[in-house]
Parts: C-alpha cells; sequence; structure tokens
C-alpha cells in the first residue's frame, strides 16, 4: 500500500527516523511486526528488493507510524533522502511480535538498531500498566538514539557504550546480567551473539525471553523460504513464524 | 474484453501468466493480496520424493537488479504434499502445476507416478536445473543425454502433460532442449536461475551458506530472452519464458521471442500482486493494438 511520508530526521550520525502516514498498518500493528519497504524510486525496481523495517512506533490515533533505520547500503541510503510528501509503498505488518507476559516485570534489550521494535512495545507495556526497565547498548556514545523517547514514556532506562563516553562502559548484555532476577520478562532485539549470551543468562535466572530477529529476507510474507533459521524440528520462517521468538523456539548459534 | 486464452501443447490456460515454481509456496500467501483465480497457471514449489529440510541460512542475498538465493529445495516430500497441500488447491480455476526434482532418474519418476492421478494437478514440471541441491539438480540439466534419460523415465510414469525446465547454465541451450523433447517434454520452461556468487568484504567469506546461488530477478532477462529465442528458432515447441518479468511489457517481449505463456518468478516477492498487474497490462496492450489475442504474436519478432 502506498503511505506517505510526513518526516524524515536523522537522529545521529546515519541514523533516521521516519514518520509515515499509515492509517491501516497504524490500526493493526502490534510491537515486534515489521513492514517490508519499497526503497526503490516506482518503475525503476533497483534495489530490486524490499528492506524488511520494524515498527518502532505506532499511534493509532494520528495514523502514523515511525521507522528507526541506519544507512547501510543502497537501500537505507534512498529511504535517507526522502521528503514530506513522498509516497513510500509498504506492505505490512507482517509476522508475528511480541506476546504480553503479565505479572512479571518487563526488561527491553536492545542492541544498536536492534532498538527499534522496543519503543512501541514500552508503549503497550505502560497501557497494561506495567513499568519496563530499557536497557541499550550502542558501540559509540554518538550513536546514541531514542533514549529520551523511552525516558518519556515513564521507562527506566540504562544506557551501555562499547567505547564508554556515554553510560556504562561495556556491552548490555552485561548489564542485564546485574539486573535480572527470576521475576522478570525479558523482550531483546539485536545482534545474534547477543541474543545468544542473553539465552543463556535467562536461562539461568529462569527468566522467560523472547527475542526479534534479523534476517536477509526475499518476499516477507512467507513464500520464498530464503529467510530461515534453524529450531530444533527444523527451519522455520523468521518473516512469518517470527521475527518474535520465544528464546527456546530457535537456534541462535546456527 | 480480450481473450488471453493460451494452449501450449496439451495444456490449456486461462492466460499466458503463470507464477514460477519456488516464488509462489503453494499459493497461500498471495490468497491475501490476489485473487489466485485469476492467473494462468500455479507452478507449485519443487516436490522431491523424501522431505527436504533446505540449506543452512543465508540463503538469500540481493544483487544488482535481482536476487541470489540457495534455498536448497526446501519441501515436505510428495506424500505430505499430496495430502496436505494440493486439497487446498482443488477448486481452483487456474491449472495447478506441480515442479518435481530428485538426486536420481527413479526418484523423478516415483514422485511423477504418486502425483499422477491426484485431481488437483494440471501437468508436471520436471526441475532438471536446480543449482542448489548437491546432487542430482544441474548435473542433471547440463547432459543431454541424462535430460533425454530423466524425462523419459518421468514420460513413462505419467500421462499428465509434461514441461521440462531448463538450466541456462550450459553451453548449448538448443542441444538440451532437444533431448528434453526427445525424452517426451511437450513444452520447455527457460530459464531456470543462473548460478552465481557474492563475497562479504568484511567477513571475507561468501554471502551464501551455500557459496553459489541461483540469480534471478531482471539482471538475468536478456540471457533468458535469448534463450528463449534460440529455442523457439531451432525447435518451434510450445515454451514458457521467464527470467527478470516485472511488466507487461517484459512479458511480450518473451511472447515476441516465442513464448506461448510466461511466468513471472522473484518479482512476486517485490509485489505480490504483480502477475495479476501483468494480465492487466497484457489486455491493454491487446485492446490497443486491435488484436483479438496474443497468439499471432507468439515468435512474431523472429524474421
Amino acid at each position: 500500500m502506498l503511505t506517505t511520508v510526513r518526516k524524515n530526521t536523522m537522529l545521529a550520525d546515519g541514523i533516521y527516523r521516519l514518520i509515515l502516514s499509515a492509517p491501516q498498518v497504524a490500526a493493526d500493528a502490534e510491537p515486534g511486526q515489521f513492514v517490508h519497504v519499497q526503497t526503490a524510486p516506482q518503475m525503476s525496481r533497483d534495489p530490486f528488493l524490499r528492506r524488511p523495517l520494524s515498527i518502532h512506533e505506532c499511534s493509532p490515533q494520528e495514523g502514523t507510524i515511525a521507522l528507526l533505520y541506519e544507512v547501510v547500503g543502497r537501500g537505507t541510503h534512498l529511504l535517507s533522502h526522502l521528503q514530506p510528501g513522498d509516497e513510500v509503498d509498504l506492505l505490512g505488518p507482517l509476522g508475528r511480535g511480541f506476546t504480553l507476559v503479565p505479572g512479571r516485570r518487563p526488561v527491553l534489550v536492545g542492541g544498536g538498531m536492534g532498538l527499534a521494535p522496543l519503543l512501541f512495545l514500552a508503549r503497550r507495556l505502560r497501557e497494561a500498566g506495567q513499568r519496563p526497565a530499557v536497557l541499550v547498548g550502542f558501540r559509540r556514545g554518538r550513536d546514541v538514539v531514542a533514549s529520551e523517547d523511552f525516558a518519556a514514556l515513564g521507562c527506566q532506562v540504562e544506557i551501555a557504550t562499547e567505547d564508554g563516553s556515554v553510560g556504562f562502559r561495556g556491552v548490555v548484555t552485561t548489564l542485564l546480567e546485574k539486573h535480572l532476577s527470576s521475576e522478570d520478562a525479558v523482550y531483546a532485539c539485536g545482534p545474534r551473539p547477543m541474543l545468544s549470551a542473553l539465552k543463556d543468562a535467562c536461562q539461568q535466572a529462569g527468566a522467560p525471553l523472547q527475542v526479534s530477529l534479523e534476517e536477509r529476507m526475499g518476499c516477507g510474507i512467507g513464500a520464498c523460504l530464503g529467510c530461515a533459521c534453524p529450531t530444533p524440528n527444523g527451519y522455520v520462517r523468521v518473516c512469518t513464524e517470527g521475527p518474535v521468538f520465544w528464546a527456546e523456539e530457535v537456534d541462535l548459534h546456527g | 474484453m480480450a481473450d488471453l486464452t493460451t494452449v501450449l501443447g496439451p495444456l490449456k490456460l486461462p492466460n499466458p501468466v503463470l507464477v514460477a515454481s519456488g516464488t509462489f509456496g503453494y499459493g497461500e500467501e498471495y490468497g491475501t493480496y490476489i485473487d489466485l483465480n485469476q492467473l494462468g497457471g500455479l507452478v507449485v514449489k519443487g516436490t522431491t520424493l523424501h522431505p527436504r529440510g533446505g540449506n543452512r541460512p543465508p540463503r538469500i542475498v540481493e544483487t544488482p537488479a535481482g536476487l541470489l538465493n540457495s534455498v536448497g529445495l526446501q519441501n515436505p516430500g510428495v506424500d505430505a504434499v499430496i495430502r496436505e497441500e494440493l486439497p487446498k488447491l482443488t477448486g481452483l480455476k487456474c491449472p495447478v502445476i506441480v515442479n518435481i526434482a530428485g538426486s536420481t532418474v527413479g526418484e523423478y519418476a516415483e514422485v511423477a507416478a504418486r502425483l499422477n492421478g491426484q485431481p488437483s494437478v494440471a501437468a508436471l514440471e520436471i526441475n532438471i536445473s536446480c543449482p542448489n541441491v548437491e546432487e542430482g539438480g544441474l548435473a542433471f540439466g547440463t547432459d543431454p543425454v541424462m535430460v533425454r534419460d530423466v524425462v523419459q523415465a518421468v514420460r513413462e510414469a505419467t500421462t499428465l502433460p509434461l514441461i521440462c525446465k531448463l538450466s541456462p547454465n550450459v553451453g548449448d541451450i538448443v542441444q538440451i532442449a532437444e533431448a528434453a523433447v526427445e525424452g517426451g517434454a511437450q513444452i520447455l520452461s527457460l530459464i531456470n536461475t543462473v548460478l552465481g556468487m557474492s563475497i562479504d568484504v568484511q567477513a571475507r567469506r561468501p554471502v551464501l551458506a551455500n557459496t553459489f546461488g541461483g540469480l534471478s530477478g531482471p539482471a538475468i532477462r536478456p540471457i533468458a530472452l535469448r534463450m528463449v529465442w534460440e529455442v523457439y528458432a531451432a525447435l518451434r515447441v510450445p515454451i514458457i519464458g521467464m527470467g527478470g518479468i516485472t511488466s507487461g511489457q517484459d512479458a511480450l517481449e518473451f511472447i515476441l521471442a516465442g513464448a506461448g505463456a510466461i511466468a513471472v518468478g522473484s518479482a512476486n516477492f517485490v509485489d505480490p500482486r504483480i502477475s495479476v498487474r501483468i494480465i492487466r497490462e497484457l489486455e491493454a496492450y491487446i485492446e490497443s493494438q486491435g488484436l483479438d489475442g496474443l497468439s499471432s504474436l507468439v515468435g512474431a519478432a523472429h524474421p
């Protein structure tokens, strides 16, 4: 469907927030779901494939969704040039999102751009009367984005940077290990090694963990079998059975 | 209203726009985007005798004007396809074609035999050209003697119309096409994906876990078109043309080169409604040119 650009703002070096007028997506979306975005100018078919981006924020009242992205290749480069009023073709919302776990303290863990789906999740958790702790990790202090948005929702936010210039010096996994208790429910998105370390930590602590996975995608709707993720019972499709899985469902080393 | 009815040897299609095997699953995923009854034909995923888990990820990577894939014929096996997938496709107005693959001649024949008599199957498409499985697949597709033997074995195992899908990864496509026709293929699909690769310069390793993959998308369209042209010129056999088709204009190029029908492949990934749009564009072309149908255009670009 065609959506319209409201705003496309650079938040940090190479990191942008794109706000789209997309009433139907905003009405239907659940935290953790994604949209499949056409980045090629109309008719050009170049780049060929769509780009899967998780829904960063969602306002059914305003009829808008926000996407958070980093410029890493031609597709995201083209996105960064979009102006208010431009049209963007997308499919979605797609995939299976997060399951809200009642009765446990929510701990949201994001690594880099992996924090993208967590803001929408934090809002829904707040609406459900929960008060999430948010732990976000970045490589450098100057990459830090969105932490004030979590704070504005009333979340307790802690930042880890590998260069130590902001917050805790180190990786976000270490931050979690300090916090984690058996009363928590953990929701995470980030690089595979981070998720794998979280899985071990959460297993030890007895805290349920949901992970949102990134994988190269073709169609995004379950037909091409490109975005396969190994499980004990064969492959699942990240776009359809995921992108959010319970940690024990998937093999994060594969 | 333009009449798009298409006859390919023993196979009659409501229109010449099919969806290519491996890009459309069993149709289910696309049912929310289009009315599957509008398609000219639905070619379901490559089916083997035994279930196949498929290749390790990453299985897919975008390349200029296309993508590489190495899914590796992931499928639940012919018995599960008959039991669970085909019943959902009965009652569909468009013909359902099952793409079959194997690692031995005997396996191809056995899959064909089990599909024979299935009420929802209109034809079989023999996949002798999958680049993503270690044994069989591509190897069958590059040797004319083996092509003839595989097609012949399948011919003897089924009464269904037989399509043979050819690999472009060969020296002489006409020689392979001849062998397939000799073996009993009544229709030829061309082309399957072109073998290629991509390297991650940060990791200094191939992007695909399988190293090589099959290239599809607009990048291969000129190769596909040239091969359709060559085979049509030499054999005048019914052809389903495919390779990077994304519009009615692309489809017409293939038809003018000699394809009686065309299949939309990776473009389905980009736009799940594209097949129906191509049908509408072909109808508009026929009307604007004052034609009765497309049959007079098949091969019309040849001198």
